[in-house]
């Protein structure tokens, strides 16, 4: 490949840092310039996304096999535009609403996006090592945006330090492998895997790796930061970091675990389908007993990352398809619950206890019955994309003869439905609360965010009626 | 492969054992005639003031972080130096685009005040 051909395939990236880049500019200049910096974003985000279609056939590597372009990558890089115009959408009211209206917002938002772009296409374990540190510095400011609230510091200032911590076992294990293989490229390393097998600081170093991906991921037993950081951070950027930013993470997992590991062998992926049964369960159980919604989807996205994490265990085709799928499926759920949770959320952080849904559905219909689909979605009911993802990720598990593992899941399956219905059941069988009703012009829903949700609803519903609108671009990826 | 590693580990082992040998043969031997000028915080000559564990103003801090930001790209420009006539056109290119990211970085500090002492 010539260096145009490179330029071009990176494109999506270029386009979002570039975006970036003039968002700064812009908020220096102007002292208003959030409304220009929103729509700037909103266009370069479609412009990457478009871009990341075009580029689809590709199937290659560019910079000396450094970065992955074409297939994998540009699907990871759609999926993330998505993820990110949808954020963005969301946050302009929001931000008004909080009274933290900076155009810094958007600044972060693509600076972060750039990060998972690179992480999900890292044909190099120095690409990857860049791209999450892109995404995670940009997401630790994103934390503590609402700066003078002190929940959002402290959400802030947890997410960095344990966020630096897990970096360093992640660099550690990078280290390790290059000792122990001589390379950072992950397509050679798969290719002489035969030769390492008995090597003990290579396995030590994808172990590192494991605690490092694991963290990212907010799996169990790395998982405390998750629930404080996502109730603190400013409710769209909680969506963010919980659902785009986790599969940023899976998609550099599947780079370097499946296709640079091969697989890994027998011992790695039992540990990771341990790592995965303890989320599902942990996670699971913890929500139960949540009374902030916040928190609740916190703890849903630790046993959602159980639930991905299944089909790294298995590490067939299946489960490949499977993580990629529920990417975008949880992309669409996360943020459009979350994007309801910012709707409805007063300022000062008020009306984020589940009880505060109470006749929700009543005087929002449709906001009712888009966060309904949502927690089915979440849930795994038919036929909202979560089942065909469940689907996918349970069936990879009894492909690679570990029905165990698939049982487990169905189990957490079946304790999440308490929590996610709860939801339901406030919105639309529990009497409203009185002060509600009496000042309805409390509850003014926008434009934008309510087309963001919508577009995530119906999102769900397509991709769960039709997966092979979606996964007959997984049957080439490289 | 681990045995690669020997000569680091002694090495290591080496530095550990060499330091606490020089800190503590120091202690044993050497002579302590303690007074007031010799506890004294070493100022460059000059005479301590006050404490030193005081409070700063957290715009040194600010100045700090922006100096080590900086410094570091900057560091960055060496090997590029070093290496420039082998780079080619698409090398030169590349630097100005790293410098354009810096300037677009400092000019945002600078228009947000971030180096406005008041």
């Amino acid at each position: 490949m010539n260096f145009y051909n490179d330029l071009l395939g990176i494109s999506p990236v270029l386009i979002v840092s570039l975006a970036g880049l003039i968002v700064v500019i812009l908020e220096a200049l102007f002292k208003k310039g959030e409304t220009i910096s929103y729509f700037l974003s909103i266009i370069s985000l479609i412009l990457a996304g478009l871009f990341a279609i075009y580029t689809y056939s590709m199937y290659s590597t560019a910079f000396n096999g450094m970065v992955a372009v074409g297939g994998y990558a540009s699907f990871f890089n759609f999926i993330f535009c998505v993820g990110a115009l949808l954020t963005i959408l969301l946050s302009k009211d929001y931000l008004a609403k909080r009274n933290i209206n900076y155009g810094e917002f958007y600044i972060l938002v693509l600076f972060a996006t750039a990060g998972m772009m690179f992480l999900a296409s890292g044909v190099d374990l120095i690409i990857t090592f860049l791209g999450i540190e892109l995404m995670s510095i940009s997401l630790y400011v994103l934390a503590a945006f609402a700066r003078t609230d002190p929940k959002s510091n402290e959400a802030g200032l947890k997410y960095l330090l344990l966020g630096a911590f897990a970096t360093g076992f992640l660099l550690f294990g990078i280290a390790f492998i290059y000792g122990s293989t001589t390379t950072t490229n992950l397509k050679v390393i798969s290719a002489n895997f035969q030769n390492y097998q008995n090597d003990f600081l290579f396995w030590l170093g994808v172990g590192l790796l494991l605690v490092g991906f694991s963290f990212k991921v907010a799996a169990v037993p790395f998982h405390m930061w998750a629930p404080d950081v996502y109730e603190g951070a400013p409710t769209p950027a909680s969506g963010f970091m919980s659902a785009v930013s986790k599969s940023a993470a899976f998609g550099a997992f599947v780079l370097v675990f499946i296709f640079g590991f091969n697989g890994t062998n027998e011992q790695v992926r039992y540990a990771i389908a341990i790592i995965s049964v303890l989320s599902m369960a942990l996670g699971n159980i913890i929500a139960l007993s949540q009374t902030n919604i916040k928190r609740m989807l916190a703890y849903s996205s630790i046993a959602h990352a159980g639930y991905i994490l299944i089909g790294l265990a298995s590490a067939n085709e299946l489960g490949k398809q499977g993580v990629l799928y529920y990417s975008l499926a949880y992309i669409l759920m996360q943020v459009g619950a979350f994007g309801v949770v910012s709707i409805v959320e007063r300022e000062e952080n008020k009306a984020l206890n589940i009880n505060d849904y109470a006749g929700l559905g009543h005087r929002k219909p449709l906001i009712g019955v888009l966060m309904s689909i949502f927690m089915f979605s979440l849930t795994g009911f038919p036929p909202f994309a979560g089942f065909v993802g469940k689907y996918y990720l349970f069936a990879s598990a009894v492909q690679a003869k570990m029905t165990w593992l698939a049982v487990a899941g169905v189990l957490a399956t079946l304790v999440s439905v308490y929590y996610y219905l709860n939801v339901v059941i406030n919105m639309y069988l529990k009497e409203q609360p009185a002060e509600v009703l009496n000042n309805p012009e409390q509850e003014k829903i926008s434009i934008s965010s309510a087309f963001a949700v919508l577009i995530s609803a119906i999102g769900i519903f397509i991709i769960g009626i039709l997966p092979t609108l979606v996964t007959r671009y997984f049957e080439k990826l490289f | 492969m681990l045995s690669e590693y020997l000569p680091i580990f002694i090495l290591m082992i080496f530095a550990l054992a060499f330091a606490s040998v020089m800190v503590l043969s120091n202690r044993i031997l050497g002579p302590k005639k303690p007074n007031p000028e010799k506890l004294s915080t070493y100022e460059s000559g000059m005479e301590p003031i006050r404490t030193a564990r005081d409070r700063f103003s957290v715009k040194f801090y600010l100045v700090a972080m922006l100096f080590i930001i900086f410094d570091i790209e900057i560091v960055f420009l060496y090997p590029w130096a070093v290496t420039f006539d082998k780079l080619g056109v698409l090398g030169y290119v590349e630097m100005f685009l790293f410098i354009f990211v810096l300037l677009v970085g400092y000019f945002y500090i600078i228009k947000k005040g971030a180096l406005k002492w008041e």
